[in-house]
């Protein structure tokens, strides 16, 4: 492994070597942290419709019970964080964005939080349909960022057939370890929920795309699995960003989700080990998800680590918990460096979806002047697509957006940033992407 | 906790560290040796020929950025190396006013007039080389004996010549080039002095040792990109292997072809030029093929003893060309994009 990876790890063309960084939390096992006496339970946390909220003001609510329902098939079930009161449903900040409709729950002091709400089912009886309808009610949604719907990912369409599942446990993102830390911690439950998640997609085999960084992980996984077994490791190289579902599945299966499509055209289905984990554990028991594990790192942080948060815990609270100093850094980033977003308040709750919490130092300290393009042609080389984000760039300087999206290929830019990341000239690729991409969205209005 | 301000910026939050900057000063960091050894090789009128294209290079640049009310780019180097890349193309006795003139024609015309750092489609220095080939074709191919003893203390007669006047050749000073020599004498120069660079030639066109040794200093800082000079230097040796195979009698030994003349300069510091060259990977490859060959070829063939300068400026000439066919795929298509 190591030096030599790149003659051995499967992977994906092209693509960056950001610095890894994770030394400060990968080794230091999941922590849980006291509960924050306030929480934010947004209706909307996933992609899709948001719930439609079953609790009132000053109703008691035990942790686990379910407090908001799926408004049809594009949501899913919410469950109480904790054992508390319910203070209201109000308009509160989410790193979304706009202010969300959020049930607020007071936590109760001194209780055990110990979850009382579970309703048990045998798996084996259930059929296709069945499963997925219970997968929606544990409210499960994808752990690694993007918060779509477990259930709905798990739907094949009619007339599809899914031969693989691939479980992505590459964890490209700078900083981020959680993944890390539940592939040695949670073994037995990812690979539960991969055998759930297999019987619900009708797959007959599974690989688990796991970065070279990852050894311990790659040699717990392999120990509790059978050598010719349909669940296979397949080790790929440290680079990014072989997260992306579409590089993970060319990696390991060197099959290519054609432009338009969605991977289970070409029949696979992909998901995250951290989804596969809550899967694994919460369905057999009945349970909701009702905290996840999050990587709290970076510069601005005294206490780096992996810590099992409560959904709904405002950031605020989290960063006392882990002693942020808050006077050398002010770039505050859900998720990973490369794709994560920045928040514009500490009042905002974590989600569903929120992998990490990365605090990073004052960006004005570097000089980030744009220079013109100078034609290095690094952008080319990187694209992990095979776009050429030096001619869209200079398309979007002149607003050439339509031409952008008909003869450059701009919708298959999934926004990984690469090109900006390497860009000598300070270019703001991706960020001139992301414009284009949502002007030509409201054009077509 | 303290109050604390929180900066809103979209990902990626990190960022690779380099800068054009950074590129563009190491470059000349590259080219300082070759040039420190020109003047050791042909004395202070290679000092004075550097100086005079340098600082007619930053002038012209400052000076068309002043007129059209946009930032200066002169902090980028760019222009420092066109200049220093200028004078590494003429000869050591070149006439300070004509490299004046060369410099300036160089930026304002190939840089400047095509929308300045970035968008030129040559490279600036080899359109001042190619306006000095055309406007002074003696002066241009006057050569100097190398290592002169007087020459850290004397002036080449011609470098000092009045503006608008061309200076004689002065026979004690001249002598011919080896690729001059081959071409027009049949007289073939021994391999081991061309690549220490002993030889009579342009001011920084002789050492090949030297020039490989900063090349690769680029290449390993990642500053450069390898494949072009690999391309550039293998396809001439590839050329010029088949004809010295054809007839080896009168064509020069391959090695010969990589070691004399503007070959190694040209592949390693002008064909190597990002803006005019492709940015794709199979158009760099084709583009340096193309350049490789071409020199071989207007060498053996063309009027001219060297022939690198206009393969390069063909090469950048088609580079737009190249590119169009060598766009990637993109992810999940069959075909290559439609070019545009």
């Amino acid at each position: 492994m190591g030096f030599l990876s790149f003659l051995t790890g499967l992977t994906f063309p092209r693509g960056v070597h950001p610095p890894g960084l994770k030394e400060d939390t990968r080794d230091k096992p999941i922590r849980r942290l006291p509960f924050a006496p306030r929480m934010v339970v947004p209706l909307q946390q996933h992609f899709g419709r948001p719930a439609r909220p079953l609790v009132v003001k000053h109703q008691e609510v035990l942790r686990g019970q379910p407090i908001a329902e799926a408004d049809g098939f594009e949501s899913v079930t919410l469950h109480a964080p904790v054992t508390g009161v319910v203070e209201g449903i109000e308009l509160m900040a989410t790193a979304r964005g706009p202010k969300t409709e959020s049930i607020v729950i007071r936590t109760a002091p001194g209780d055990s939080q110990v979850i009382h709400w579970a309703r048990p089912q045998d798996l084996e009886r259930l059929n296709r349909p069945q499963l997925i309808q219970a997968i929606q009610g544990i409210g499960l949604v994808g752990q690694g960022g993007a918060a779509f719907p477990t259930h709905m990912k798990l739907s094949v369409p009619d007339g599809y057939d899914i031969d693989t599942l691939v479980v992505n446990g590459c964890e490209c993102e700078p900083y981020l370890s959680a993944d890390h830390r539940i592939m040695l911690e949670q073994t037995d439950a990812v690979i539960a929920g991969i055998r759930i998640a297999m019987k619900a997609v009708g797959a007959d085999r599974a690989i688990i795309g796991v970065e070279d960084d990852k050894p311990d992980a790659i040699a717990a996984l392999k120990a509790r699995l059978d050598k010719d077994g349909p669940i296979s490791v397949g080790q790929v190289r440290s680079k990014y960003p072989q997260g992306s579902e579409k590089m993970l599945i060319k990696a390991l299966l060197k099959r290519e989700v054609p432009s338009g499509h969605f991977p289970y055209h070409i029949g696979v289905v992909v998901n995250n080990v951290g989804t596969m984990a809550q899967l694994g554990t919460l369905l057999p028991r009945g349970e909701g998800l009702v905290e996840r594990v999050v990587t709290v790192a970076g510069p601005g942080i005294t206490r780096p680590g992996n810590y099992r948060v409560p959904i709904g815990t405002p950031l605020r609270y989290l960063l006392q918990q882990v002693g942020f100093t808050g006077s050398d850094a002010s770039h505050i980033i859900l998720g990973g460096p490369m794709m994560g977003n920045t928040v514009s308040s500490l009042d905002v709750p974590i989600t569903k979806g929120v992998s990490g919490v990365v605090v990073l130092p004052d960006p004005e300290a570097e000089d980030t002047r744009m220079q013109p393009c100078i034609r290095c042609g690094h952008c080319v080389e990187v694209c992990p697509v095979g776009l050429n984000p030096s001619d869209l760039g200079k398309l979007a300087a002149v607003r050439q957006y339509e031409v952008m999206e008909e003869r450059y290929h701009l919708n298959d830019c999934f926004e990984c940033g690469c090109c900006s990341y390497i860009c000598p000239s300070n270019i703001p690729l991706v960020q001139y992407f992301r414009i284009a991409k949502s002007l030509n969205r409201e054009r077509l209005k | 906790m303290t109050p604390l301000k929180i900066e809103l910026k979209t990902s990626p939050h990190l960022k690779q560290s380099g800068s054009v900057e950074q590129i563009m000063r190491h470059v000349t960091y590259a080219l300082l040796p070759i040039c420190a050894f020109s003047v050791y090789h042909f004395g202070i009128s290679a000092l004075a020929l550097m100086i005079t294209t340098v600082v007619t290079c930053v002038l012209t640049e400052s000076l068309f950025a002043k007129l059209s009310g946009k930032r200066s780019s002169v902090s980028d180097f760019s222009a420092v190396i066109t200049g220093l890349l200028l004078a590494l193309t003429l000869p050591p006795s070149f006439p300070l006013w004509m490299a004046a003139l060369s410099g300036f024609i160089g930026i304002a015309l190939a840089k400047v007039m095509f929308g300045g750092m970035g968008y030129n489609l040559f490279n600036p220095a080899l359109v001042g080389r190619a306006f000095a080939q055309a406007a002074f074709p003696v002066s241009v191919s006057t050569w100097t004996v190398p290592g002169h003893p007087d020459r850290f203390t004397e002036f080449l007669p011609s470098t000092l010549a009045m503006p608008f006047t061309t200076p004689a050749p002065v026979d004690a000073w001249t002598t011919a080039t080896p690729l001059a020599q081959w071409k027009f004498e049949g007289v073939h120069v021994e391999t081991w002095s061309l690549f220490t660079g002993m030889t009579p030639g342009s001011v920084g066109e002789t050492s090949a040792i030297l020039i490989l040794l900063c090349g690769l200093y680029l290449i390993a800082r990642g500053m450069m990109n390898w494949r072009i000079p690999a391309a550039v230097l293998g396809s001439a040796f590839v050329t010029a292997s088949v004809f010295y195979w054809m007839d080896p009698t009168f064509y020069p030994t391959p090695w010969f072809v990589l070691l004399s003349g503007g070959m190694m300069l040209g592949a390693m510091f002008m064909a190597s030029d990002m803006i005019a060259s492709p940015i794709t990977r199979s158009g760099i490859w084709i583009y340096g093929i193309l350049i490789g060959f071409l020199a071989v070829i207007i060498r053996f063939f063309g009027g001219l003893p060297e022939g690198i300068m206009y393969a390069i400026l063909l090469g950048n000439a088609m580079a737009p060309l190249i590119e169009r066919i060598t766009q990637p795929r993109p992810y999940g298509t069959r075909k290559r994009r439609d070019a545009v």
